[in-house]
C-alpha cells in the first residue's frame, strides 16, 4: 500500500514537472500571437520572423495564428491566462481597456533607445496613453473614395474636390441609372467610415476627436450639421439600395458590374476589386472632397500594432523584436507584402499606384484618425454605428437617434 | 459501518448512483445561475476590478429601448414558433401511411432538423437576398417588387422565424410520428364503428392519444424559441439596427461580442431571460410531478 502511494506521488510530481516545462518558455523562445489569418498578412509576419531569427540565431520564435475575428475575444483570455511574449492589436482607444487593466507593458524604453519618437512620429499620438507608449505600430492604410474611372469618363464627370462637385457628380450618375456609392452596412462599420469623413470634413479633425472622446454632446448642432450633409446624400439616392442586407464584400459586386461608381473604403478593397477583374483604367482613387472650405483635410488611417503583454515571460527578446519591427527596411519589406503603408518615415511605400496615392495624401496631414470604432470606446462605437445604419435607411429619425446616442454617451464616459 | 450500510442500503444506494449527476448538474448548471445573479449586481468588463452597483443594471435595463425590442421579439418568437407543433402534426399525419418508399419521404422531411442551424441560416439568407435570392426572383416574376426581408425592421424577425420553423417542424413531425405508432388500432376501429371520420376522428380519437407527444413538442418548441440565437447571429447579427435581437442575443452582444464586455449588464439580461424560462420550466416540472403521482 505504501509503495503504491509513493509511486503515485512520484508520477504526480513528474506530471507537474512536465506541465511546468511545457508551459514555461525556454530562454530564447519568443511566442507571438497574431490575428494575421489572411494570406498576405500571414506571409508578411512569417517573413519578418524569418528575418529576425536570421539576425538573432539564439532566439527561437513561435508564431500562433488566430482567426481574425476570433482573435478579438481570444486576446482577453490569453492576456490574463497564458500570455504570449508579443501580441498584435490596434492603436487608439481600442487598446485602452488592456492598458487600464494592466495587461499591456509600457515600451517607452524601446521607443527611447531606438529613436522611434522620431521615425514613428506620425503614429506616436495614437500609441500614447497616460504619457506612455504601449506598443509599436508596423502598418497602416488609407481610407478614401475608390471609383470607376471609366464610368466617370463616360458620364463626363471630373474627380470632385468639393461638396458641390461631389453632389453634382452623384446627380449625373443617378441620372445615368448608376448608383453613386455602393455600401454594405450589414456589419455596421462601413457606415462609420462615411460618418468619419463627413464629420471630419464638416467640423474638422479636432471636433471629430473630441466627439469620439465623449467631450461633445451628440445632440450638438455641429453633429446635426454633419448628419444633414449626410441626409442630402441619402435623399438624393446616393447609396446602394438595401445596403443593410449586404456585407462590405457583397457590396463590391455592384461596383464591379458597373452598377455603382464609388466606394468609400479602406485600401484593402483594392485587392478584391482587382481580382474581380477591374483594370488599371477602370479603378481609381481620390481623397474625400472638401465640405467646409478651409478646414484641414484629415484622414482615416487605421494602424495595426504589436504589444508586449504584462504577463509575458521573455520580455528581453520581445523588446528586441519590437525594435527590429520598427526598423525602416523591415517595415518597407513587410508592407510590400501587406500591400499597405509603413509607419517608419524612412521606409519606402510600395510602388503600387494606390499605395503611392495614399502615401502622398497622408504625408500632407498630421491629422490622422484611427477609425470610428477604434477612436470611440467599444460601447459608444456600437451604438453609434447602429444609429448610422438606421439613419441611412430612416433619415427622418435623426432626432431620436441622436438623443439615443447622447444617452449612451452620458453612460459610457463617466 | 457495515451494519449501518445494511440498514440504510435501500435509502443510500439511489443517492450514490445519483451523486455524479447531481455533482455535475450543481457545478455546471445550478452554481452558474447564482454566479450570473451575483455578477448582475456589478459593473465589470471581464478584465479589471468589479464595481458593485446594486440594482443599477436592472434600472438601466428598464429604460433601455433595445431591451424592449428584444423582449417583444422574444414574445413574437414564442407565439409564432408554436406553429411548428400543428405543422409537424400535419406532416406526420400525411406521412403516416404505408406506401412504397415512405421511409425515404420521412427521412427527407426530417432532413432540415439534421443539418446545422448555421446552414439553415445561410440557406435562408440566400433565399431572402434582395438581388439574387430565390424569393425575390419569384416575386419579381409575378410582378411584385423585391423585399429585402433581412434589411427591413418590419419583416426581419418574421423572416428569421420562418427559417427557424423549417427545422422545428421536422422535429415536431418526428415526435408525432413516433406518437402515431403507439395509437391503439382497436380504438380507431371502435371509432369507425361509431361512424367517426375525418376531423372528428382526429379530434376525439387520435389527438387524445397523442397527448404525451404534444406535450413534449410544445416544451421543446418553447425552449427552442427562447434559445433562438444561432439563426439571428448568422442571418442578421441582430440587425438592422438591432431590430431582430432577442434577449439571448442581446445578452451575448452585451457580454461577449466585439463591442460588448459589459458582463454585469449581460448577466442582468440573462437573469431576466432565466425568469421567463422559469415560468415554463416550473410548469413543466409541475406537470411531470403530477403525472408521476398518477394524479
Amino acid at each position: 500500500m505504501k509503495n503504491k502511494k509513493s509511486l503515485l506521488k512520484q508520477s504526480l510530481a513528474t506530471l507537474a514537472l512536465a506541465t511546468l516545462f511545457s508551459s514555461s518558455a525556454f530562454a530564447g523562445t519568443l511566442v507571438i500571437n497574431t490575428d494575421t489569418s489572411d494570406p498576405a498578412p500571414k506571409k508578411a509576419f512569417e517573413d519578418v520572423i524569418a528575418g529576425f531569427e536570421a539576425e538573432n540565431p539564439d532566439v527561437q520564435v513561435t508564431l500562433n495564428l488566430f482567426d481574425h475575428e476570433g482573435y478579438k475575444t481570444s486576446i482577453r483570455n490569453f492576456l490574463t491566462a497564458e500570455a504570449p511574449d508579443l501580441a498584435t492589436w490596434y492603436a487608439g482607444n481600442r487598446m485602452l481597456p488592456y492598458v487600464n487593466a494592466g495587461l499591456f507593458e509600457s515600451v517607452d524604453d524601446v521607443w527611447e533607445e531606438n529613436g522611434l519618437n522620431k521615425s514613428l512620429a506620425s503614429a506616436a499620438a495614437s500609441m500614447t496613453i497616460d504619457g506612455k507608449k504601449w506598443g509599436v505600430p508596423y502598418t497602416y492604410y488609407q481610407w478614401g473614395v475608390y471609383y470607376r474611372k471609366d464610368l466617370f469618363a463616360a458620364n463626363d464627370i471630373a474627380v470632385p474636390t468639393n461638396w458641390a462637385e461631389f453632389k453634382a457628380a452623384g446627380a449625373k450618375l443617378t441620372a445615368a441609372g448608376i448608383t453613386p456609392i455602393t455600401i454594405g452596412t450589414k456589419y455596421l462599420w462601413t457606415a462609420a467610415g462615411v460618418f468619419d469623413y463627413l464629420n471630419m470634413r464638416t467640423n474638422g479633425f479636432d471636433f471629430h476627436m473630441a466627439l469620439t472622446k465623449g467631450e461633445i454632446a451628440w445632440t450638438d448642432e455641429r453633429v446635426v450639421k454633419t448628419m444633414n450633409n449626410w441626409k442630402e446624400l441619402v435623399d438624393a439616392g446616393f447609396f446602394l439600395e438595401n445596403h443593410a442586407a449586404y456585407s462590405w464584400q457583397e457590396a463590391l459586386a455592384p461596383m464591379v458590374q458597373g452598377k455603382a461608381a464609388m466606394y468609400i473604403m479602406g485600401n484593402f478593397a483594392v485587392a478584391p476589386l482587382r481580382e474581380a477583374g477591374l483594370t488599371k483604367d477602370q479603378l481609381g482613387f481620390f481623397q474625400f472632397p472638401e465640405i467646409t472650405p478651409g478646414i484641414e483635410m484629415a484622414e482615416d488611417a487605421p494602424t495595426d500594432t504589436l504589444h508586449i503583454p504584462a504577463n509575458a515571460k521573455n520580455k528581453v527578446d520581445a523588446k528586441k523584436f519590437l525594435a527590429y519591427l520598427a526598423r525602416a527596411d523591415v517595415q518597407t519589406k513587410m508592407n510590400e507584402t501587406l500591400g499597405q503603408l509603413p509607419i517608419n518615415s524612412a521606409s519606402i511605400a510600395g510602388d503600387d499606384e494606390f499605395l503611392q496615392a495614399g502615401f502622398k495624401m497622408l504625408s500632407k496631414t498630421s491629422q490622422v484618425a484611427q477609425f470610428f470604432d477604434r477612436d470611440a470606446p467599444a460601447e459608444m462605437a456600437k451604438a453609434g454605428m447602429e444609429g448610422f445604419q438606421e439613419f441611412m435607411v430612416k433619415p427622418e429619425r435623426l432626432a431620436t437617434i441622436l438623443k439615443r446616442l447622447e444617452k449612451v454617451r452620458n453612460r459610457v464616459y463617466k | 459501518m457495515r451494519a449501518f450500510w445494511k440498514a440504510n442500503q435501500l435509502k443510500l444506494a439511489p443517492w450514490l448512483f445519483l451523486a455524479p449527476g447531481i455533482f455535475m448538474f450543481a457545478l455546471y448548471v445550478i452554481l452558474p445561475v447564482f454566479q450570473s445573479l451575483d455578477i448582475s449586481f456589478y459593473a465589470w468588463d471581464g478584465l479589471g476590478e468589479k464595481e458593485y452597483v446594486g440594482l443599477d443594471n436592472y434600472v438601466e435595463l428598464m429604460d433601455d429601448e433595445a431591451f424592449y425590442t428584444a423582449l417583444q421579439n422574444n414574445i413574437i418568437w414564442l407565439v409564432l414558433y408554436m406553429l411548428a407543433v400543428p405543422a409537424g402534426l400535419f406532416v406526420a399525419l400525411f406521412l403516416n401511411q404505408t406506401v412504397r418508399g415512405i421511409r425515404i419521404y420521412k427521412s427527407l422531411f426530417f432532413f432540415p432538423f439534421v443539418i446545422s442551424q448555421v446552414v439553415v441560416g445561410l440557406v435562408f439568407s440566400w433565399f431572402y437576398d434582395p438581388t439574387n435570392g430565390l424569393m425575390n426572383v419569384l416575386l419579381n416574376a409575378i410582378g411584385f417588387d423585391s423585399i429585402a426581408v433581412l434589411a427591413d425592421e418590419r419583416f426581419v424577425t418574421y423572416g428569421i422565424i420562418v427559417a427557424g420553423l423549417w427545422p422545428q417542424t421536422a422535429y415536431c413531425m418526428i415526435l408525432y410520428l413516433t406518437g402515431l405508432n403507439s395509437v391503439d388500432p382497436e380504438q380507431i376501429e371502435a371509432g369507425r364503428l361509431d361512424n367517426a371520420k375525418g376531423w372528428r376522428m382526429l379530434w376525439y380519437i387520435i389527438l387524445p392519444q397523442l397527448r404525451p407527444a404534444t406535450f413534449i413538442a410544445v416544451v421543446v418548441t418553447v425552449i427552442g424559441a427562447l434559445r433562438s440565437f444561432d439563426l439571428i447571429s448568422i442571418m442578421t447579427s441582430g440587425g438592422p439596427w438591432g431590430s431582430s435581437r432577442v434577449l439571448a442575443y442581446y445578452m451575448y452582444e452585451q457580454a461577449f461580442s466585439e463591442y460588448g464586455f459589459r458582463m454585469g449588464y449581460g448577466a442582468a439580461i440573462a437573469v431576466v431571460l432565466f425568469l421567463i424560462m422559469m415560468v415554463y420550466i416550473a410548469g413543466f416540472l409541475y406537470k411531470m410531478y403530477r403525472d408521476e403521482k398518477g394524479h
